[in-house]
This record gives structure tokens, sequence and C-alpha cells, in this order.
């Protein structure tokens, strides 16, 4: 475990006495939660708290800049870009490819670097421009290591190319160098240089430049000895510069901002066909002679020189100390990942570092109320630990309009997360039935093909035909359509609707077949059958004979089968007797109404039969 | 090719519409409103895309869309529409229904009208008050219609503090989108896939008709009416399928066009070239369908425009009967006079919420908290 460097930051809580009341607290995904507890540091507790309000405690606030938003969709949508051109990436192309990735990032943080620059001058309150110009500064520390990174392990530059590279590394970074190449450039042989880096498309070999290197360097030296420059210091201290005079380039310290800047220039004067592997040892002896004993490295040296040694995981593990949120860390990785370069060796937990990273920055996404759905695609490309997570995640999404809803429930349909949409679409729809949306209710339910849920309201809706004696939102249950097949009580109230509209319509032969099949086929609940008897009691007290005799034998044994189940009461209260009551006298008529159409119906059959 | 231009505005955009531009003038479009979703604090926003006077060298337009002016919004911007050209009414997740009002000599907006409880699940009355999202509105000035998820739709007037008329439980699931038909009568869409036409000049809480797709009742998203044929209407589902309607025939649609993967959230006809409809949908695409006539027959025409779909065509209404000039393309057999589709967003991205389309210019705005504004359409 490492040490900590420094002190930790203090927070203060407003409106809560610290220094005489205790606070308890309980973390979260990425934030904390922090209130004032009754209890005193000194008596005993108090009952009335003074501070009545919760603190919400965020470590990460880059992810509600204004600014940074930006930074997060747009290299969002270059990660998702890189993630799915994986398969094509092969050979000669790759490299080329990556390099274009990584160009883009770096133009996604200086498109915002500069943005932020141009608020962080405007801005009227010097707090906050104050604030501005350093997340400014942190932008631009990201873009240098970037930068480097891209140079170094991405472009993967061999000895030549490699110091242009780092030229126009160090220029793009250091403005003053401008007018120091300008002063330098300007004196002797330039053309000598011009020539000499004749830029890509050079066919000279790595040894050929060397040997002309080598031709100027012994000519300038020459010079020097010969005192051709004696007149003049300030061209003999020209001259030394240009032979890589290390003791020459710090006098005029002043004019380089920094270590790595001393570095590149050195190693255009001495040793401009370096290797990458020899880095280090210029880096670091550069790095000891600008700070001169004076001052330490702080964490942006030690990253850089981290890269120079090539060691990229301790790369990655200075950045992820330094900087406050993992986007950095996360992308960076997932791009060195892409090239190859990081060996699988497995954190204790069963995921690789690049996973880690990932996981850790689509969390922290997922604390954010908006850019949770940028989350998503971040989890998708974590084989091992991204489904459980997003499963996780996905459910405690607060949602507050059905629009949200819906796309929360998209986002599991494609994933085949079954489990989730289930539970998302009862929470809606149980929502719904309390808010009496019957028709949301049970449009949520065939989404989940929720036979349960289906079946509780198609029940609301039959309790609500009891209560009422008609039925409530006649548009949803006249045009259920297939949904019907969803649960059996769901199509028992359909069929039920619909042989009330038969009847309406005074087709009664086909509103009795109906009547009837609804009992036989036992779709029809039980506590319903008394309802439905009764409702054929019309129907059997009609004129002519609707029931045909076998029909009404079946009603007979339906209603034989629902007296016979009659349970014993105990002690018969007055309701109970006035309901049975009433009860014998409705069994009472269909026995009667029964017996009459059953001799009604062999009449007809019997005569029927006979002409 | 169109160009497309996209700005990241760092929130998400649940709706994007252009300001209508003065009858009989000759401008463009100019100004849009964009309306922001799912943040601690929500915003309707104002947007120039600045002047004709910056031509660059290839004769395109400079520069993208620049804020003019926004204001804070109380709930998620669930639906916007300009009632003029100073006033644009927006539908808020709170159930608030509000009428901003546009100052173009200081660029700022300030609330000129809010009803607050325009949509409820139960009532300003009751102690246990809560608030239902109001999901659709349609425009016609003096008269703003406004539905929700309480299946209630509502008729103000500007100025009146008192809704004009209110149909509760016109609906028993959540009614998604509105649109007028003709002035009197207004068409709703709901999440158990029906159509509903209301006449606001009969006193009944019944609809005048229903119209619904046989087979799975898919929740139908968005609604728009043909700019001069006024019954015939299209219509855009949960499972990305266009439906094109004709309300004087039938209950069913008269095609079905297979569009998109996911949910279409809203569907255009241009409001000067009708034969040209515009769809954007949950999948991250938005497509340009093209059923002009005057184009030769091509051979292999779901080939190109960058985009191959397949669809399966259901014409159903007779059409014999009906004369040929009066037939809009959209109503003929797709199969027989081809339609061409296009994909206008270069790269695939997170859902295209909203879209508006006005002479050559589109605007859309998605859940990767980008807009993109292309003024040259149909170059």
């Amino acid at each position: 475990m490492e040490e900590l460097d420094g002190e930790p930051t203090v927070t203060l809580i407003p409106g809560v006495n610290s220094k005489k009341k205790q606070m308890c607290f309980d973390w979260g995904p990425g934030e904390m939660l922090v209130c004032e507890t009754s209890f005193n540091k000194k008596e005993q507790p108090e009952m009335v708290p003074n501070c009545p309000f919760i603190y919400i405690i965020r470590k990460d606030i880059d992810i509600y800049s204004k600014i940074l938003r930006k930074l997060f969709n747009e290299s969002h949508g270059i990660f998702v870009g890189l993630q799915r051109i994986e398969e094509e990436l092969t050979g000669k192309s790759r490299k080329a490819q990556l390099v274009r990735v990584s160009k883009n990032y770096r133009s996604v943080i200086r498109a915002c670097m500069e943005e932020m620059h141009q608020v962080a001058i405007a801005a009227k309150d010097p707090v906050s421009g104050r604030q501005l110009s350093s997340q400014v500064s942190i932008l631009s520390a990201m873009e240098l290591i970037w930068n480097l990174c891209e140079i170094l392990f991405i472009e993967v530059a061999p000895a030549g190319p490699l110091l242009l590279h780092l030229l126009d590394w160090v220029r793009l970074h250091v403005c003053e160098v401008d007018s120091l190449s300008a002063d330098v450039l300007g004196s002797e042989n330039p053309s000598k240089h011009d020539n000499f880096w004749n830029l890509p498309g050079n066919t000279q070999t790595l040894t050929e430049l060397e040997l002309k290197w080598q031709h100027w360097h012994e000519e300038c030296e020459r010079h020097l000895q010969d005192g051709t420059f004696a007149a003049s210091p300030h061209l003999e201290s020209l001259c030394k510069i240009m032979l890589g005079d290390e003791a020459a380039l710090l006098e005029h310290k002043e004019l380089l901002s920094n270590w790595y800047h001393f570095l590149v220039t050195r190693l255009l004067y001495s040793h401009p066909t370096v290797k990458p592997i020899d880095l280090h040892f210029y880096a670091q002896s550069s790095l000891d002679l600008f700070l001169g004993g004076e001052s330490s490295p702080e964490p942006l040296d030690n990253i850089l020189m981290a890269a120079f040694e090539f060691d990229i995981h301790q790369v990655i593990k200075e950045c992820s100390i330094a900087l406050s949120n993992w986007w950095f860390v996360a992308h960076l990785t997932d791009l060195l990942d892409h090239c190859k370069l990081l060996q699988s060796h497995n954190l204790y937990f069963g995921s690789n570092m690049r996973e880690f990273l990932l996981l850790e920055y689509a969390s922290g996404l997922f604390a954010h109320h908006s850019l949770w759905q940028l989350g998503v695609d971040y989890f998708d490309y974590c084989p091992e630990l991204g489904r459980v997570s997003l499963e996780l995640h996905i459910e405690r999404i607060p949602l507050n309009t059905e629009q949200k809803a819906l796309k929360v429930l998209r986002i599991c349909e494609q994933r085949q997360m079954t489990e989730q949409v289930r539970s998302i679409c009862k929470i809606l729809a149980m929502k719904a039935v309390r808010n009496n949306r019957l028709g949301s209710a049970l449009s949520w339910s065939i989404r989940a093909k929720d036979a349960a849920f289906a079946t509780l309201v198609s029940d609301r809706f039959l309790r609500d035909y009891c209560e009422r004696g008609c039925f409530s939102d006649l548009d949803l249950i006249d045009n259920l359509g297939p949904a019907m097949m969803l649960s059996d009580r769901l199509t028992f109230l359909g069929k039920y609707r619909e042989f009330h509209r038969l009847y309406g319509e005074k087709r009664f032969v086909d509103a009795a077949s109906l009547l009837l099949s609804l009992m036989t086929s036992q779709i029809a609940p039980r506590s319903f059958w008394m309802t439905l008897l009764t409702d054929a009691l019309p129907l059997l007290e009609q004129k002519q004979v609707i029931f045909s005799a076998e029909q009404t034998y079946e009603l007979m044994r339906c209603l034989e089968d629902l007296t016979s189940e009659r349970p014993e009461h105990g002690e018969p209260d007055a309701q109970q007797l006035q309901d049975d009551d009433i009860e014998t006298t409705k069994v009472e008529m269909l026995r009667l109404a029964l017996a009459r159409n059953l001799a009604g119906a062999i009449l007809r059959e019997g005569s029927l039969e006979g002409s | 090719m169109e160009e497309i231009c996209a700005k990241f505005v760092s929130q998400k955009i649940s709706k994007t519409r252009w300001r209508p531009v003065p009858l009989g003038s000759l401008q463009t479009a100019e100004t849009f409103a964009t309306g922001s979703w799912d943040n601690e604090e929500n915003h309707v926003s104002l947007w120039s895309i600045g002047d004709f006077g910056n031509l660059d060298s290839d004769g395109g337009f400079e520069g993208d869309h620049q804020l003019l002016c926004d204001i804070g919004h109380h709930g998620d911007v669930m639906d916007l529409q300009f009632f003029d050209q100073e006033r644009i009414v927006a539908a808020s997740s709170t159930g608030y229904v509000t009428i901003f009002l546009h100052h173009p000599n200081n660029q700022t907006l300030s609330v000129n009208q809010q009803w607050t409880t325009a949509h409820y699940h139960t009532g300003p009355g009751s102690p246990s008050y809560s608030s239902a999202p109001c999901t659709g509105i349609v425009c016609n000035n003096p008269e703003i219609v406004t539905v929700g998820e309480d299946g209630r739709i509502n008729l103000f007037r500007a100025d009146h503090k008192e809704a004009v008329r209110t149909i509760d439980n016109a609906d028993s699931s959540t009614l998604h989108a509105v649109t007028f038909l003709r002035t009197p009568e207004i068409l709703t869409v709901n999440s158990i896939g029906q159509l509903k036409i209301w006449d606001f000049r009969q006193q009944g809480n019944e609809p005048s008709q229903i119209l619904s797709l046989t087979g799975d009742r898919v929740p139908l998203h968005c609604v728009d009416r043909h700019p001069n044929q006024q019954h015939v209407v299209a219509t855009g589902g949960q499972d990305g399928m266009l439906s094109i309607w004709d309300v004087r025939q039938g209950t069913m649609p008269v095609s079905l066009l297979k569009a998109h993967e996911a949910e279409m959230w809203e569907v255009h006809f241009h409001p000067s070239n009708p034969d040209h409809l515009f769809t954007c949908s949950e999948d991250g695409s938005l497509w340009h369908w093209d059923a002009s006539t005057d184009v030769p027959e091509k051979s292999s025409l779901f080939h190109q425009g960058g985009r191959t779909s397949t669809f399966l065509s259901h014409s159903i209404s007779n059409q014999a009967n009906v004369h040929q000039s009066l037939i809009s393309s959209w109503l003929t057999d797709p199969a027989k006079d081809r339609i061409e589709i296009t994909s206008l967003l270069p790269n695939r991205t997170l859902s295209v919420n909203s879209l508006d389309v006005l002479g050559p210019c589109l605007v859309c705005g998605t859940d990767a908290e980008a807009i993109y504004v292309t003024r040259q359409l149909f170059s």
C-alpha cells in the first residue's frame, strides 16, 4: 500500500459544528452522505439536532463542469468508434489508425482547454477565474502527457524521427520556444540545419544522418577552438549551444521553461539521432541539471520521467493518483491496450487494468444524473464485469417520466437483460395501477410479458365492473387484440366484454354459447360464476328458447357445482343471513329458469327432429 | 451531399424547433429553440445559425450555431412548439405548461404565462396530489392543446387562466402526441397503439373515431399530419415502424414501413415539400424519406443514399374510386412508387430525440448532447 505523500484535504461541512457534534456518514457509488448525529462529544446526547440537513459530498466535481461535459461526450464517441473498428484494424494501417484516434482524443482535449481559457479570461468573479485557469493547466498537462505517450508508445517513432516528434511536442506546449528557436536558428549554418532535417519521405538512413551530423558537429567545434567567434561572446555562446554544451544552455535557463524543453534542446544539439531506449538517461540528467538541487520534482515531472523510461504502468499509476477523475487514465489505457502494450497481468479481483479503469470511470458516470447514458457503452466493452455492473446500475436509475423509462428499457432489451426489464416494467405497472391508469399498466405488463401482472390488472377491471355495473376504459378492453392471450384472466375479461357486446347487438345465440364456453373452459374465476349465471338469466327468460338442452344441462351442472361448494358457516350473523337469503333466492330463480328452459328446449328439439 | 454541422452543448437535447418564418417572406430559417432533459436544471434555449453575410470559399455558410439566450425550465422539456414569432410553449415533466416570451431587443427569454396543474394523476384538491408529465402540445394561435401521461386532453387559450375545455380520462393509457386535423378536430396517439380523433365541437368525452393496427398493440410515439392533405397522417411506433394512415378510410393504416430498430421519436412531413418525410429514432439515426415521383425509376434504389432498408408494404385501401390526381404519393402502394431513404447523420450516435425541418434547413438534437444543423437539405 502506497504512502500518501501529502496531507489529506479537509472539507468543512457548513452548518455543523464539528467541535461540538459528531457526524455520521455512508458511502455511495461516487458520493458520500453526511449528517449530524445527536451525539455530543462531551455530555449526554441531545434530542434536537442543530443542523437538519443531510449533505451529499462529491469528490469528482469535474463531472459537473459544463465545459468538461463536452469532453466526456466527444470522447465517448471516439471510444465507441475505436472499439467498433477494432476488428478491422490489421497490418500496416493499424498503427496509422491508432495514431489518428490518439490525435482525435488530443484535439478534443485542446478544444476543451481553449474554451475553458476563453471563459476564464471573461470570468467576472476572480475566484472562479482562478479555478478555471487551474483547470486549464490540468487539461494542458493531460494533453502534454498524452502527446508524449502517443510519440513513445503509439507512434513508436524510431531514432531520427523521434527527435522531430519531440521537437513538435515541446513546440506545441511551450510558447517561448518559438522565440528561442528563432534565435538559434537565425545563427550560422541555418541552411545546414534545414537540409539536415529533410522530413518524412527522407530516404537517408540513420547512419547517413549520423555521419552528416558528426561532420557538422566537428566543424562547429573547430570553429570554437580556432576562436572564430572570440570577438563576440554572444556568438561564442551560441556556438557552444549548438555544440550541445550543457553549461552554456543552462546559462539561458530563463528561456527554457522546463526541464523537458532543456532535454529536447540538448538532444537536438548533442544527440539528434538518439534512440528511444536511451532517452531516459538524458531525461534523468536533464531533470537533475535543470532543477539543480533547488526544487524537487513535481508529479507531472515524475509522470513524464516514467514515460521516458517506457514504464507504462508507472505512468498510469501516477496519473491515477494525481488526477481527480478517471477520464484520462481510462481512455489512455484503453488506447494503449489496443496497441497491445499492456501485459495482461490480472489484478487480484479478476479483471485487468484496462477493465478496472473503465469500470471505475463508467461507475462515476452512472453517479451523474445525466451522463449515465454514456456509461452504458463503457460497460459494454468490459468483457468480464461489465455486464453485471450494468445490470446493477441500470435498475437504480430514477425514472420520473415514461420516456426515460422507455430508454432504459431499450438499453436492457438490446442486451437481453430480461430480469431488469421485468423488474422495471413491474415498478412502472404498479405506479400506473396506483394512479388508476389501467391501460398504461396493461401496456407495461405486455411489454414485460408479465402474465401475473396482467392478471392483476384484469382483476381490477372485473372488480370495477362488479362495483359499478359497467366497464371502465372500454377503449382498452374492446381493443385488446392478441395481447389478450397473455393471461387467462385477461382473455376472460376480453371475452366477457365481447359477451356484453353480443347481447347489446341482440345476437343472443352467439352470446349464449360464448357465455357457456366461458364457464366450461375454466378461464372464468370461480368467484365470477355467480355473476355469469345471473347474466344468463335474461337469456333463459326470453320468449324463444336460446340455450339448447345440452347447454342447459351444462348450466345446471355448473350451478350444482357452485352450490355444493358452499362452506358451512359457524355462527351466522345478521348480514350473512341476509346475504344467504339473497343467494338462495338467486339460486332458486336460476333453478326455475333452467328447468323451464330445459322443458322448452326438449320440446323444440323433439319437434324439430320429428319434422 | 448535405453538409451537416455538429456542436456539443453540455445538455441532452429533447426537442428542437425552428422559429417559423413570416408567411410570404423570402427568409429562410435562422433561429431555432431547444429544450433539454435529464439535467438537474433544464433549459429552454434559443440559437441562431449565423447570418448570410459569411460565405466561405465553397459558397457554404461559415460558423456553427450560437446560443442567443436561455431560461431555466422546471422539469424535463417534454415538448416544445412555437406559438408565434415571439412565444414558445413548453411542456414539462412536472405537468406544467409554460409560454416563454422572447425579447429580441435585449435577447432574453421570460415566462409569459404558466399553467401549473395542466396534468396530474390525483388532483390539486386532494392531499396526495401527484402531478403527471405533459407529453405533447400543439398550437394553433390562439389555442394550445396539451396531452399527458394522465390520459387527459386540455384546450388552453393564451391569456386565459383556466383551460377552456378539459377531457378527463380521455384515454386509459398514456397519450404520447397530438396534432390538429382540421381546426376543431385533433388526433392523439397513445401507448396501446390507437389513434383517436376528437372533435371539440361535440360535448361528450368520447372520441369521434378510433383507429388502430390489428396485431400487437405497439405504442405509438409521434404523429404528424400531411401539410396539404388533412386526412393523411404519419405515425411512428415503439418498434420503429412508420405507418401512413388515411383517416377517412377505414380503421387501419394504408402502409406500414419498417424503418428504425428502436423507438421512433419524431416524424415530420416537410412543410413545403410534403413528398419528403423525416424520422428520428432511439437507434441514433435520422432518415430522410423521399417519395417524390419526378425522379426517374431507379433499379437498385434501396442501395442508394447510403442505407438499405426492407419494408413490408401493406396497402389496404381501395384506390379505384379515387381520382388519380388527388392521390398523395404516400397513399399509393409504395412498391409501385419508389421511396428513396437516406441516413443524414455521419456516424451512429446516441438517440436522436427530435428534429425539425423548414425550407432547406434541418436541425436535430441527440442524447450525446449534440445539435446538428444542415442548411442544404436538398442539394
